[in-house]
């Protein structure tokens, strides 16, 4: 069964309507569990959970500590373009907004690269618009062989594919594939995402499922909080996908993200922002029914806010991030995707952890274990 | 009696193998391993700069002319990968010791045992001393013996989760059958716990999770130490007998010594 399915005969928003009212007796029983289910996270979601948010979190910084212990993960993103032929009215890239766009060349990611490396960075997460002819496969394929020499471990946060097509990136050398459903709500979706191929609510919805076939090791998915209302909607449907992507695509590590939206060039703001506290919540919500995802904080956040969450239950995290291609080596050629609101270099972030007793960890991968096509192509 | 632990002809002290994840900063990790008396140190391939480019490294909190660093295929999965990854550290002048980890699942990274066997069929062949995570099976561990593995490293309980000697039975079982050591790898979350592996006759238990997040790791890392000489002691002195039930006399017998001759 896949989740398009799944997420069919999920009550979200009943589930969402429950946390409103869960009672104090539910937020107990959830706690005192030792597996949690869609019910118990339902339960942490809600205003009686948010009154006994303290409790949330030592329980959630306990689990965060026996899984993935004093350690922080760092990446880096690295934008390759911000072409894009599809209009979300949130983003900064949408199709028809007059912003300096700009495309990478191999050459030009590699300096990109080098300065990401020269920083510690091990990790880099690669992201473009959806623009099928400027980034299309090819176009992605070529990046990936061109950066797998500086990284042992790349991801990709761009538009959506096929299994043929992200079993062409696995051979190349990706190992990680981030798809975010935005929203998971099909009318705010549909709202959203007024043009381009993009609009393909389920396709994208099948997206991880079918990089998991393909043989990427790494899935990360993600609801961008700001865009449906309620929010907790979202973070039900989010925690239901990952629920299901531990059973169906049992071999793969996962990591979910909730990123609350940022100013862009859209000029879009949300109704009812998520509050600090209520993301903090949902941050050790996530970590109570997924002991062993990863959560990925932004740079998106602000700097004392992010750091601060770490204990509660962020594993990874990236650190003087620009969002416009090019901006590490070539800043102010092109826009950037959002505003970012943590602008602290990656050593003071890697100062910031260690000062909180966390060791920023930079290489956690190894070419090594790339697929053998990825090996034979690199020497060739 | 000579009880040093021996592995593949190598002597050590210690029966105390400390893994390297999880600590909070590299200096935290060299004080715990200072205090724990080990002299064989784990180390996941996946974070060492096998490229030497220079960058960050867990290698340079690791004191090799004091440790047998023992590097691990952790975030392999399957026996080709593992494989790869051994070949590679050997290449880069790493120890040829490596302790074997195949885990398909990365949620209780689990050993595939088929894989492992595999894995560690070609490398004893490639001249390493294997080192094998595995199910706590007895018939498994008997065919990693019989492929040339220097020791076998049974799961107490899932990694991490410092349940303990969950696999209590089957462990039993693989220490009376086995003519390798028998190390037991994940799930240690108490010194109690490594004490009453060593009570059993497990030859040498592998500590990470329960070190490396404690308040103070150093001083767990000791507690560690401690509780492993304790229970190696206990056992060569004859550990005695557990009953169900106290025994006061002869209640069936007892009689035929009061009867007079």
């Amino acid at each position: 069964m896949t989740f398009l399915d799944v997420l069919e005969r999920t009550p979200v928003r009943e589930l969402a309507a429950f946390a409103m009212r869960a009672t104090d007796l539910d937020v107990s029983r959830a706690l005192a569990k030792g597996s949690r289910d869609l019910e118990d996270f339902a339960a942490l979601i809600g205003p009686v959970a948010g009154d006994r948010l303290e409790e949330l979190a030592r329980a959630s910084h306990a689990l965060t500590l026996q899984r993935f212990g004093r350690t922080v993960h760092m990446y880096a993103p690295m934008y390759l373009s911000n072409e894009c032929l599809t209009t979300c009215t949130y983003c900064g890239f949408a199709k028809d907004l007059p912003i300096a766009r700009k495309t990478l060349s191999t050459e030009q990611s590699l300096c990109e690269g080098e300065f990401l490396r020269g920083h510690g960075y091990r990790h880099v997460l690669l992201l473009t618009g959806e623009h099928q002819k400027l980034t299309g496969i090819d176009f992605l394929c070529d990046h990936v062989r061109a950066l797998r020499a500086l990284f042992p471990q790349i991801s990709l946060e761009v538009q959506v594919w096929g299994t043929d097509e992200y079993r062409q990136l696995a051979a190349a050398g990706c190992d990680g594939v981030v798809i975010y459903q935005e929203t998971y709500n099909r009318d705010a979706y549909a709202r959203f995402h007024v043009a381009g191929r993009k609009r393909d609510y389920d396709f994208r919805l099948g997206g991880p499922e079918r990089a998991a076939t393909a043989g990427i090791r790494r899935l990360g998915i993600g609801a961008l909080l700001g865009l449906h209302e309620p929010w907790r909607e979202d973070a039900v449907a989010l925690a239901a996908h990952a629920l299901h992507l531990l059973k169906a695509a049992w071999r793969q590590e996962l990591s979910v993200s909730v990123p609350r939206i940022r100013p862009s060039a859209s000029g879009y703001s949300p109704e009812q922002p998520v509050t600090d506290r209520e993301l903090a919540q949902l941050i050790c919500a996530l970590r109570l029914v997924l002991p062993d995802a990863g959560i990925v904080m932004s740079s998106r956040e602000a700097p004392g806010f992010r750091d601060r969450l770490v204990p509660l239950g962020v594993t990874h995290t990236s650190a003087g991030s620009h969002t416009d291609p090019g901006g590490y080596t070539e800043p102010g050629e092109a826009e950037g995707q959002f505003e970012v609101n943590d602008t602290r270099a990656p050593e003071e972030v890697a100062a910031a952890l260690r000062a909180l007793g966390y060791e920023p960890v930079w290489k956690d991968w190894d070419s090594a274990m790339r697929p053998k096509e990825a090996e034979e192509t690199a020497s060739a | 009696m000579d009880d040093k632990l021996t592995i593949a002809g190598r002597v050590f002290g210690s029966r105390l193998i400390v893994g390297t994840g999880k600590f909070s900063s590299g200096e935290a990790m060299r004080d715990a391993l200072a205090a724990s008396g080990t002299e064989i140190v784990t180390v996941a391939l996946r974070r060492v700069d096998l490229d030497a480019t220079g960058g960050p490294d867990i290698l340079e909190f690791v004191d090799r002319d004091r440790y047998l660093l023992l590097p691990n295929t952790s975030g392999a999965i399957d026996a080709a990968e593992a494989v790869r990854l051994a070949r590679l550290a050997r290449a880069m002048g790493l120890p040829d010791w490596v302790k074997l980890e195949v885990t398909p699942d990365p949620r209780y990274l689990l050993p595939d045992p088929i894989e492992t066997l595999k894995a560690a069929e070609i490398l004893v062949a490639d001249g390493f001393t294997v080192l094998p995570y595995c199910s706590a099976d007895p018939i498994l561990c008997k065919r990693l013996e019989e492929a040339g593995c220097a020791t076998v490293m049974p799961l107490g309980s899932w990694i991490g989760s410092n349940q303990g000697l969950r696999t209590r039975d089957a462990i039993k079982i693989i220490v009376e059958q086995a003519a390798i050591p028998v190390v037991v790898d994940a799930g240690l979350g108490a010194p109690s716990h490594a004490a009453a592996a060593l009570e059993m006759g497990v030859d040498a238990v592998l500590v990470n999770t329960a070190i490396a997040v404690a308040r103070d790791p150093a001083e767990m890392a000791r507690a560690f130490r401690d509780a492993i000489e304790a229970g190696r002691r206990a056992l060569s002195a004859g550990l005695a007998a557990v009953r169900t039930d106290a025994e006061a006399s002869s209640p069936l017998t007892g009689f035929l010594d009061q009867i007079e001759p």
